[in-house]
């Protein structure tokens, strides 16, 4: 029977209420007394020199309070990037200054040139087209096979645009050469990841205030993680230290990655509040997010998978080109390489792995981490290379994955990460059986009626989530620890506050982690309350990006929460005059073993707060503990998924049927939320596949500004999806047994998609189609592959 | 700059504004009712969608001056006055239709009125309906069922019991 509360029920959400009353609290929502608005002028070029910017007219027009430049930024930083990667002749990547107001050049379009700060929003826009900007078109780069051919350099301190060029592991590389001259058959494919726009609906805002009175700054935000925002803009930008900064990041509407990063208009309105003496807003519009908010994906990939005559997987190289865009945003070097080249085993015995990933400046906006993060762009090279090669091989797909799959664990692939757990037999039997593989053939019979191609889809993925031990990924260039925090607080009368440094941006934590709380100290959940987002009241966090709140943020809080129980049960056997090694506690009852002694958690609690009979001279009063909890290792979540798509040959349009997914995240805590973070990452991932595409043309002018040019996938373009996670193999080395789940569907779903659409188009013996499979570009291979079809 | 007189939620309001005012900052910036959102600038989110004499209607692309003598339901209209959600509210969280809220208020008032035109929506209507209505986080999956639910509650059937 389902639990009905505590850790594997599906407790309903308390944060609903306040959204479903239009009563949550999102950055936008707020307006602060005396605030003015900012308004950016931003780069229309994508390439430019600023010979000279004229703002006497902007300055001069209604409500405008001041306009700024790079000139009044002078003094501080460029927007930092928080890791750095090494290339492979032992250098450090290229780190060209991110200013935060352009800086003589602009590097692609939406590249803030000047900002106007006025008494309205209307009137710092209407002022902001008054500044006269000499700019100078330059040559831009935007092709990523273009940029790194010679020409023309983004910026002159790299001047091939290479960020760096990066080999891993660099000691296979001869092996791997060698395996593949040497094998029974070697799969080619080229193919590109292409690029994507996270697109949270709400946009992004941030409103600044100075408080000259104790000299403190206070910046709310759309933000994933509040202190990660307070480091870098506080000690890399503004030179602001942490005691005097609160960042503030409310509730926020989504983020998928985007909203980790520090962005310059955080600097921006912090630093304006305080020259300007009163508090300054900001909000995004919907085009200016497309041109300012981190993009995701774009890799352009070759693939070589090489096999012996059974199909087992000998060798696996790929050589990668990612774009990094204008700037480094935050976490950029880092997802092509340690978020990706250690995810190449995939599900897979490969025994040799090699890649290659150069990373690219070109005149476009910043590229970044977008739900996956290095990890999609793995498994879709993979996945779709795997099915390449069971057509040609002649093998089931599903059996060639097999053949392969790595069933001992823990596992040490040959890209560096140890798997601690899995069962990836179990998650492919789930979906077949799900899916119902066996009767695709009569189903596909029944299309073919209707004059309509139906094709089934297999995919496996793997991810490393749960980021990450500290130790390890400060060997790779990290300028961070990715540790967790968490303060469990028991009040006197035992309800309790809990601190944590997860932020909750739709994923359910106030939930969630209060089920946990719920669970281990048998109180009920609406005793406990989840405070999260301010830096002023949850002593430290590192946020949530990486499937890592449940696995780091609630493995934190669980540390807490076994300290508190501790001390509780020093104090019960104090009350109850027996050995504290006799004293046991369950369902929120301390006992004394064997007897019927025993004490109720709150009047534990209330002793904690009212010492009077109490060991004082060895117990300090209070109950509250503070953990920061650093994993021993990543967490591996992996599944199968089958997508079953229709295509119409006359059209090119793809319908999905049906999408089953078979998911192994470990233990689960709340099995509606974890569906539900399934079914978003299901949404976005065959977006991708299916319609979503950022374009530039080719002066880096940006195609798909807005909703009428970007395709966001709607409800009609999608199925209900069949979510199972019942093949579960809980995580080895964190006290819950979670692995996380939150990127998953967007990880496994494109190449289940993509794997289905050419099986339904495999009469017509086309190999490869990239991303998404528009209806003109499904029709334009059918059509390009009819004469060759006809002859046969 | 125009005087309109509306009702909002039941109230009658009074208020001048800019010629350009939307409907949409009528309602956030001058009446603090920000539960209503703005989620792009092209009319195709849905995220500001509130009722506009009892049908839906999204309030970025309206002017404020035209509310005149309008009666406007906004989210923060829709639940009893003790603060209990309606039908449709509550099958959203029965069936965990919504994760960040933000489309949350819109997608609330489009199936609010879906239902008043077709009461027994079948699944592929309910999805053609939303093509208004942008959800980045759910994948709509449970968007659909909450609809669809809610559905069987105000024909007075038993509530489809969540899974
Ligand atoms: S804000 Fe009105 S449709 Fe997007
Ligand atoms: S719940 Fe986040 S956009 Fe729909």
């Amino acid at each position: 029977m389902a639990k009905d509360f505590g850790i594997g029920a599906s407790s309903k959400r308390r944060e609903d209420k306040r959204f479903l009353t239009g009563t949550g609290r999102y950055t936008d929502d707020m307006n602060k007394p005396g605030q003015a608005y900012v308004h950016f002028l931003r780069s229309d070029m994508a390439s430019g020199r600023i010979n000279g910017i004229d703002i006497a007219a902007a300055e001069a027009a209604p409500g405008v309070i001041k306009v700024f430049t790079s000139r009044d930024f002078e003094a501080v930083g460029g927007v930092p990037c928080g890791w750095q990667v090494t290339d492979r002749h032992g250098e450090p990547m290229k780190e060209p200054k991110h200013p935060v107001l352009a800086e003589g050049f602009v590097r692609h379009v939406g590249d803030p040139i000047a900002a106007v700060v006025a008494e309205t929003r209307a009137q710092a826009r209407d002022a902001a087209e008054l500044i006269e900007v000499d700019l100078e078109e330059l040559p831009a780069v935007v092709n990523l096979r273009a940029a790194v051919s010679g020409g023309t350099a983004v910026h002159p301190e790299a001047p091939d645009n290479l960020c760096y060029d990066w080999d891993f592991p660099a000691e296979s590389k001869d092996a791997v050469d060698e395996a593949i001259r040497n094998a029974h058959h070697v799969t080619v494919l080229e193919l590109v990841n292409n690029r994507l726009v996270a697109n949270p609906m709400e946009p992004r805002a941030a409103i600044g205030e100075y408080d000259a009175a104790d000299d403190q700054h206070t910046l709310w935000t759309t933000s994933q993680n509040p202190h990660v925002i307070r480091l870098l803009m506080g000690a890399f930008v503004l030179g602001i230290p942490e005691h005097k900064l609160r960042v503030v990041a409310p509730d926020v509407g989504g983020g998928f990655g985007s909203k980790i990063y520090h962005y310059a208009e955080e600097a921006f309105v912090t630093l304006a509040a305080k020259v300007l003496n009163r508090p300054v807003k900001w909000t995004s519009d919907r085009g200016e997010a497309f041109m300012s908010d981190a993009h995701g994906r774009d890799h352009v990939c070759k693939v070589e998978l090489a096999m012996d005559a059974e199909g087992h997987f000998l060798a696996l190289r790929s050589t990668t080109l990612a774009n990094m865009g204008a700037y480094l945003s935050t976490f950029a070097p880092c997802i092509p390489t340690w978020l990706h080249g250690t995810l190449l085993a995939g599900n897979y015995k490969t025994p040799l792995i090699f890649t290659n990933v150069r990373a690219v400046f070109t005149n476009t906006v910043p590229v970044d981490a977008y739900r996956g993060a290095g990890r999609p762009e793995a498994t879709y090279l993979i996945e779709r290379t795997v099915d390449k090669a069971a057509r040609e091989m002649g093998i089931d797909p599903a059996e060639l994955r097999r053949r392969n799959f790595i069933t001992q664990f823990p596992y040490q692939t040959p890209v560096a990460v140890e798997y601690d757990s899995g069962d990836y037999n179990a998650t492919l039997d789930k979906v077949l059986e799900g899916s119902d593989r066996a009767g695709f053939e009569a189903r596909k019979a029944e299309s073919a009626s209707r004059g309509k191609l139906r094709g089934y889809g297999l995919a496996h993925y793997i991810e490393a989530c749960g980021i990450a031990p500290s130790s390890l990924v400060g060997a790779l260039g990290a300028r961070a620890g990715l540790y967790e925090a968490a303060t469990v607080r028991v009040n006197p009368t035992g309800s309790i506050s809990v601190f944590t440094g997860s932020h909750s941006h739709g994923q359910g934590h106030e939930t969630t982690f209060a089920q946990v709380v719920a669970d281990m100290l048998g109180v009920p959940e609406d005793s406990i309350d989840i405070v999260h987002g301010d830096t002023n009241r949850v002593p430290f966090g590192m946020g949530t990006y990486g499937s890592r709140s449940l696995a780091v943020g609630g493995s934190a809080i669980v540390k807490s929460v076994d300290k508190i129980v501790a001390k509780a049960k020093k104090i019960a056997a104090h009350l109850l005059e027996a050995a504290e090694s006799d004293i046991t506690f369950e369902n929120g009852q301390f006992s004394v073993q064997g007897t019927d002694k025993s004490l109720a958690w709150g009047e534990v609690c209330l002793a904690a707060y009212v010492p009077h009979k109490y060991p004082i001279e060895t117990l300090e009063p209070g109950l509250e503990e503070t953990s920061f909890y650093d994993p021993a290792n990543f967490t591996y979540p992996s599944g199968a998924y089958a997508c079953e798509v229709e295509v119409d040959p006359e059209t090119g349009k793809v319908e999905v049927l049906s999408f089953t997914a078979a998911d192994d995240f470990g233990n689960v805590v709340n099995p509606m939320i974890v569906e539900g973070q399934v079914h978003g990452g299901l949404a976005q991932g065959l977006g991708q596949a299916l319609m979503e595409g950022c374009v530039y043309d080719e002066n880096g002018q940006l195609i798909t500004a807005s909703f009428m040019d970007y395709a966001m996938p709607l409800a009609k373009d999608l199925p209900s999806f069949t979510v199972d996670n019942s093949a579960c193999t809980p995580c080895t080395h964190n006290p819950l047994g979670v692995k996380g789940c939150g990127e998953a569907g967007a990880i496994g779903s494109p190449p289940a998609l993509v794997n289905a659409v050419l099986d339904a188009l495999s009469d017509y013996g086309i190999a490869h189609i990239d991303m998404p499979l528009t209806p003109s570009k499904v029709w334009a291979a059918i059509d390009a592959a009819r004469p060759a079809a006809a002859a046969e | 700059m125009p005087g309109i007189k509306l009702t909002v939620n039941g109230k009658t309001v009074e208020k001048t504004v800019e010629g350009r005012t939307l409907l949409v900052q009528l309602l956030r910036e001058e009446l603090g009712l920000t539960g209503t959102h703005v989620g792009c600038d092209t009319s195709q989110c849905g995220a500001c969608l509130v009722h506009v004499n009892g049908e839906s209607v999204k309030s970025c692309t309206m002017l404020a001056a035209a509310a005149e003598g309008a009666e406007i339901t906004t989210i923060e209209g829709v639940s009893s006055r003790d603060g209990t959600l309606n039908v449709v509210q509550a099958a959203f969280q029965e069936h965990h239709g919504l994760q960040c809220g933000f489309c949350t208020p819109g997608m609330v008032m489009s199936i609010t009125d879906l239902l008043r035109v077709n009461a027994s929506p079948s699944e592929t209507e309910v999805r053609e309906w939303l093509e208004g209505n942008i959800c980045r986080c759910t994948g709509y999956h449970n968007i659909v069922k909450a609809a669809l639910s809610a559905a069987e509650t105000l024909r007075g059937a038993q509530p489809v019991a969540a899974e």
